[in-house]
């Protein structure tokens, strides 16, 4: 592949594309409402009415607005129809022929689009998943052909730095940092891993990214890797998501063919290969350490830090570890400039973050936001608040390692820092609204028993503590707590967070640590009394 | 190789560089407690009874995995430290069904003697009383776990010192379960050499030579370090 080749690429697959797209929704919460069946009768109606030449219907990925799926966005005019069955597709066609029906429309200048800044999901739902082409029309793999023939490794780690873009997994630790860490450790092999583990509760954007736009994370892996010096990259996908993984194969097997990965990329010294390894169902394979141990198909059970991955991570190597969202801001930022992405966000949060917004709330689907968006505009403004008549309690995010913001503080701008501060964490992009039906000890039992389920069983705190806190917190939310539980709750988190081995125990606390901070009270009214003593009569 | 001079609860001490922060505390006279680190086999830093502050770090450090290193002020025995290493014993107790008095240890349990060095007077957590079984397959060992604490220093001197990696974990959590082979009875193990070394690993009752009674049976743990220095260092010394 020459640079040539891959503009003829994108010039051919412009030049084929007809007047009218209808694009259909393919990614799996549509297919999962019957899109699939949308799409095949969208098509028998183009071949029916022969419209063949002017009409093309597009398999795409996600068109954000997952509560009323199956969605279909037609262009040009930019019309967005939702919870659309098969009957529809020819009343669909009619009216991008211009004949107005009685089709009920998505609004798309609602804030729920109006206010999203896509940079990581800026292709979903335009391109189509599972053609190559259809990613370099959109100028895919231009970034990396620009960072091999302009740049020097040292040059792409300076360019994450000065974008400030901070790890999307969770955490938020500096990209840059990290690629300058790895690229200056001495080896003679390195490897680059995309952790698509994606595991919180209500946390579905990693999802969309793969089943949507595939080849952006392999861009963005590869320019990873000749910055940091790595020929062979893996991507760790949970074994739950079967499309993502399908759509993630099909897109190396292309990239692979097309000579965008493999040896000589671009003609240049440089060599890239990328595998996938498919996780068997354990959260704490998320855990950087114990996704290593997976990949080199050991037990999935993480080891203490340092050595950090950087330094000493798969099979002994320097292994760069990043998350699904993180790389796929990469190709942007290298094609659009450091500077331009340094300008979207807050101080020390650049950039945007995607999203999945759930739970007790009207819109729901996955959004992509400047960082410092304020929690009140993305539940109250996009999510529509609360269902039913209910008002918003408060805002879960970070999932089961996160912590719950109560409606008061829904002013909150989202970065790392305000997050945190109240005692939640931004994590990987999980957001569930809670309404005032939820009780908040119940909901802390909730995590806590996912918490159970997903230890690892290595260290004691963890292991033995989240089932002994499960029952507390039972007790708590059936309004059964023995006087004394209080202190000796809060004990044992205390325990879980500072003498844990991994994040997965450290971090299971944060939800009854948050959900105590917020609301107390409820803990206090799960405690029983000792029924008084009848008066005497 | 190098010296290095650190503080422990406020007394400076010297230590080899590649020594770590439980030998350079047990060196100074302030030992540790621990549970799965034994001498001969790979540390893992999973019962996390070792852990001690390191003055500048925020996070508690396991002194079994990290290395001494010059100028380190170190706090093996604060009261908070104190404090989650009963908490920690106790929720071991509370997790199996460990019922001293009618067990092959007693008197001779590293448990036991943990919960007595932590000063453990009651249990504050629910006991779980799980079902678990016992396997006595074997025609010489037998393994109950109803006792077993899941350090997994029988999986590590199987694996590194005997080499038949006889012995790993299964399950997640609390479910946890150390098996022979894919989870066959100890009986039935091909890989097993019945060299009894992961018996003489076995901080608790859990693994046991058959026919012992209650309070009968010791272990002899110092022959595994024997084994290892005979063969690593060539010196043949207990």
């Amino acid at each position: 592949m020459d640079p040539q080749e891959l503009r003829e690429i994108a010039e051919d697959e412009r030049q084929n594309s007809k007047p009218t797209r209808v694009r259909c929704c393919v990614a799996e919460g549509c297919l999962a409402a019957g899109s699939g069946a949308v799409k095949a009768s969208l098509d028998d109606s183009v071949a029916a009415q022969g419209l063949g030449d002017a009409v093309e219907v597009r398999p795409v990925g996600c068109l954000g607005l997952c509560s009323k799926g199956p969605l279909v966005r037609v262009d040009p005019d930019d019309t967005l129809y939702g919870g659309v069955t098969s009957d529809d597709a020819p009343a669909i066609l009619s009216e991008a022929q211009g004949h107005a029906t009685d089709l009920t429309k998505v609004d798309t200048s609602h804030p729920f689009f109006a206010k999203q800044l896509p940079i990581a999901t800026e292709n979903s739902g335009m391109v189509d998943p599972e053609r190559i082409e259809s990613y370099i029309a959109e100028g895919g793999y231009e970034s990396l052909f620009h960072v091999l023939r302009e740049m020097s490794p040292a040059d792409a780690v300076g360019e994450m730095t000065r974008s400030g873009l901070r790890g999307r997994g969770g955490a938020g630790f500096p990209v840059g940092l990290k690629w300058a860490t790895v690229a200056k450790m001495r080896s003679e092999r390195k490897y680059v891993v995309c952790n698509a583990d994606e595991g919180d509760p209500g946390a579905f954007m990693d999802r969309s990214i793969m089943e949507s736009d595939p080849h952006r994370i392999l861009e963005g892996m590869a320019i990873a890797a000749y910055a940091v010096g790595a020929n062979v990259g893996y991507i760790y996908v949970r074994g739950e998501y079967p499309l993502a993984i399908q759509r993630l194969r099909l897109a190396i097997r292309q990239a692979n063919r097309a000579g965008l990965l493999g040896t000589h990329i671009f003609e240049s010294p440089f060599d890239f290969r990328v595998d996938i390894r498919v996780g068997a169902g354990a959260f704490v394979c998320g855990e950087e350490t114990a996704l290593l141990a997976s990949i080199e198909g050991k037990r999935g059970s993480p080891r203490p830090r340092p050595p950090y991955p950087a330094e000493s991570g798969l099979w002994g190597y320097p292994t760069l570890i990043n998350n699904v969202e993180t790389l796929a801001n990469v190709p942007t930022i290298v094609r659009k400039g450091a500077e331009w992405f340094a300008s979207i966000g807050t101080d020390k949060s650049k950039g945007t973050k995607v999203f999945s917004l759930t739970g007790q709330i009207e819109n729901t689907g996955v959004i992509e936001v400047p960082m410092g968006t304020s929690l009140r505009v993305i539940v109250e403004e996009m999510g529509g608040g609360a269902p039913n008549g209910c008002r918003v309690k408060a805002v879960q995010t970070g999932g089961s390692s996160g912590g719950c913001i109560p409606a008061g503080a829904l002013d909150t701008p989202v970065d790392y820092e305000s997050l945190a501060a109240l005692g939640s964490m931004m994590g990987s992009g999980g957001m569930v609204v809670l309404d005032d039906q939820t009780s908040m000890p119940d909901l802390a039992r909730f995590f806590m028993e996912f918490n159970v389920d997903e230890s690892c069983g290595k260290c004691v705190p963890c292991r033995a503590g989240t089932v002994q806190l499960q029952r507390m917190l039972s007790r708590f939310a059936a309004g059964e707590a023995r006087e004394g539980d209080l202190p000796k709750l809060e004990d044992l988190c205390d325990l879980l967070r500072n003498a844990s081995l991994c994040g997965l125990g450290q971090n299971a606390p944060n939800p009854v640590f948050s959900t105590l901070r917020h609301f107390r009270d409820e803990y206090e009214a799960g405690i029983a009394r000792a029924p008084k003593a009848e008066a005497a009569g | 190789m190098a010296v290095v001079t650190l503080t422990i609860n406020d007394h400076l001490v010297s230590a080899e560089d590649h020594q770590t922060l439980l030998d350079a505390a047990k060196a100074a006279d302030a030992p540790l407690p621990t549970l799965c680190q034994l001498d001969g086999v790979s540390d893992v830093a999973a019962c996390r009874l070792c852990l001690v502050e390191i003055d500048g770090s925020p996070k508690l450090q396991p002194a079994c995995m990290t290395p001494v290193a010059e100028g380190l002020s170190v706090r093996t025995d604060t009261q908070r430290l104190r404090d989650y290493r009963r908490m920690i014993v106790e929720l071991l107790f509370a997790e199996r069904n460990h019922v001293c008095a009618v067990c092959v240890l007693n008197g001779h349990c590293e448990l036991q003697d943990l919960a007595i060095e932590v000063g453990i007077d009651h249990v504050r957590y629910e006991y779980l009383h799980p079902h678990v079984g016992v396997d006595v397959s074997h025609a010489q060992f037998g393994i109950d776990d109803n006792r077993c604490v899941l350090c997994t220093r029988c999986v590590r001197v199987c694996e590194e010192v005997e080499g038949a990696a006889t012995r790993d974990v299964m399950g997640r959590g609390t479910n946890c379960r150390i098996i022979s082979d894919l989870n066959v009875p100890w009986g039935q193990a091909d890989s097993c050499t019945s060299c009894g070394k992961c018996v003489m690993a076995c901080p608790t009752g859990a693994l046991f030579t058959q026919g012992a009674t209650t309070a009968e049976m010791e272990k002899d743990r110092s022959k595994l370090s024997y084994i290892v220095r005979a063969r690593e260092e060539h010196q043949w010394v207990r």
